[in-house]
């Protein structure tokens, strides 16, 4: 006996995709283009849970993954300039390729496609980002700032803090506290 | 990964400048949704309404008819509803002095408006890049300044 069927692949799809998050109790949205929108947390365990139950069916969570890899890479990134006492001198790209576990090219090619700044940008930025806090704090001198963050001279950090803000350090400093002063003069209204 | 859309606020007079503002921004790779107004009023009124979505990104020009662009910047930043906005101040000045008094008053980007096209074209997107990569890395903005 022979019989035919006729069906909707998209449907199916879309069907199949439904009773598996209803089957985790995930409350949720379909929107087409294979993007569905869960109305709540995920916890990881959550998570790689519908990841099992939807690769049986040769669906593979795409797009997470590519953005919890792009997380983590900001993540060590930050946890590196903020955490580490002091900044490894060697290749930031050994670093992460070896705390990430994937070569430093694919790595970087994700960054890029996801964020649409480059990884050493990013750097760039969170260092400087990292020596205004400690202008900020007015304990260390720059001198001492560039040897934390593992520049080779203030005069290195200098011009990147300038290139990246397009003001020197010490106007910096100088912004910040009359910042300060003028918000004691004036209370803010509401 | 899905961000939110980026939404950039003009205000600025000159129709030229808010077409090429627009010109700049739809060559963008980020999504970016582009509101303008015509002068600081404007700027407030759309600030206050109640359901207004705020903008990430506030470009000011300093001179505009009604209310300029250093009066707006004075009234946002004294308003803690507004302190999540970053501002952009778009001036034909390029003094030092003039950079420092923005900054010291709360801006977060000093543009020296340039005489071409393609400089400004390159100049906004740079300018929205940065602004975005402090959005979506949850970047103290408080702290955020640049001079262009």
């Amino acid at each position: 006996m022979k019989l035919h069927v006729r069906y909707n692949i998209n449907n199916v799809c879309r069907r199949l995709l439904q009773e598996q998050l209803n089957k985790l109790d995930f409350p949720c949205e379909l929107m087409g283009l294979g993007e569905i929108e869960i109305k709540k947390t995920v916890s990881e365990e959550q998570y790689n849970q519908l990841a099992a139950a939807l690769k049986k069916y040769e669906i593979e969570v795409l797009d997470d993954r590519i953005s919890a890899l792009v997380q983590k890479t900001k993540d060590a990134i930050i946890e590196m300039i903020y955490l580490e006492e002091k900044l490894p001198v060697s290749k930031i790209s050994f670093y992460l390729a070896e705390k990430l576990n994937y070569s430093f090219g694919y790595i970087s090619k994700l960054f890029s496609e996801v964020t649409y700044t480059s990884i050493e940008n990013f750097i760039i930025m969170q260092k400087v980002e990292r020596v205004k806090q400690l202008i900020i704090d007015d304990e260390l001198s720059l001198t001492q700032i560039a040897g934390k963050l593992s520049y080779s001279s203030v005069a290195h950090l200098s011009g990147q803090f300038k290139k990246t803000t397009g003001i020197t350090p010490s106007a910096f400093h100088r912004i910040i506290k009359r910042r300060k002063n003028n918000r004691n003069m004036e209370p803010m209204r509401k | 990964m899905q961000y939110d859309d980026f939404h950039v606020l003009l205000a600025d007079d000159d129709p030229d400048d808010r077409l090429f503002f627009k010109y700049a921004i739809e060559e963008l790779k980020i999504k970016t949704i582009l509101t303008t107004v015509n002068d600081g009023v404007e700027l407030m009124n759309y600030l206050s309404e109640p359901d207004a979505s705020l903008p990430h990104v506030v470009f000011l020009d300093l001179n505009m008819p009604r209310k300029g662009g250093m009066e707006c910047l004075k009234e946002i930043r004294a308003n803690k509803n507004y302190k999540d906005l970053s501002i952009a101040i778009y001036s034909t000045s390029g003094s030092d002095k003039d950079i420092e008094e923005s900054f010291v008053l709360g801006a977060n980007v000093y543009i020296k408006k340039p005489n071409d096209f393609s400089s400004l074209k390159k100049i906004l997107a740079e300018v929205i890049n940065i602004n975005w990569q402090y959005h979506i890395s949850g970047l103290n903005k408080e702290n955020f300044v640049l001079s262009i």
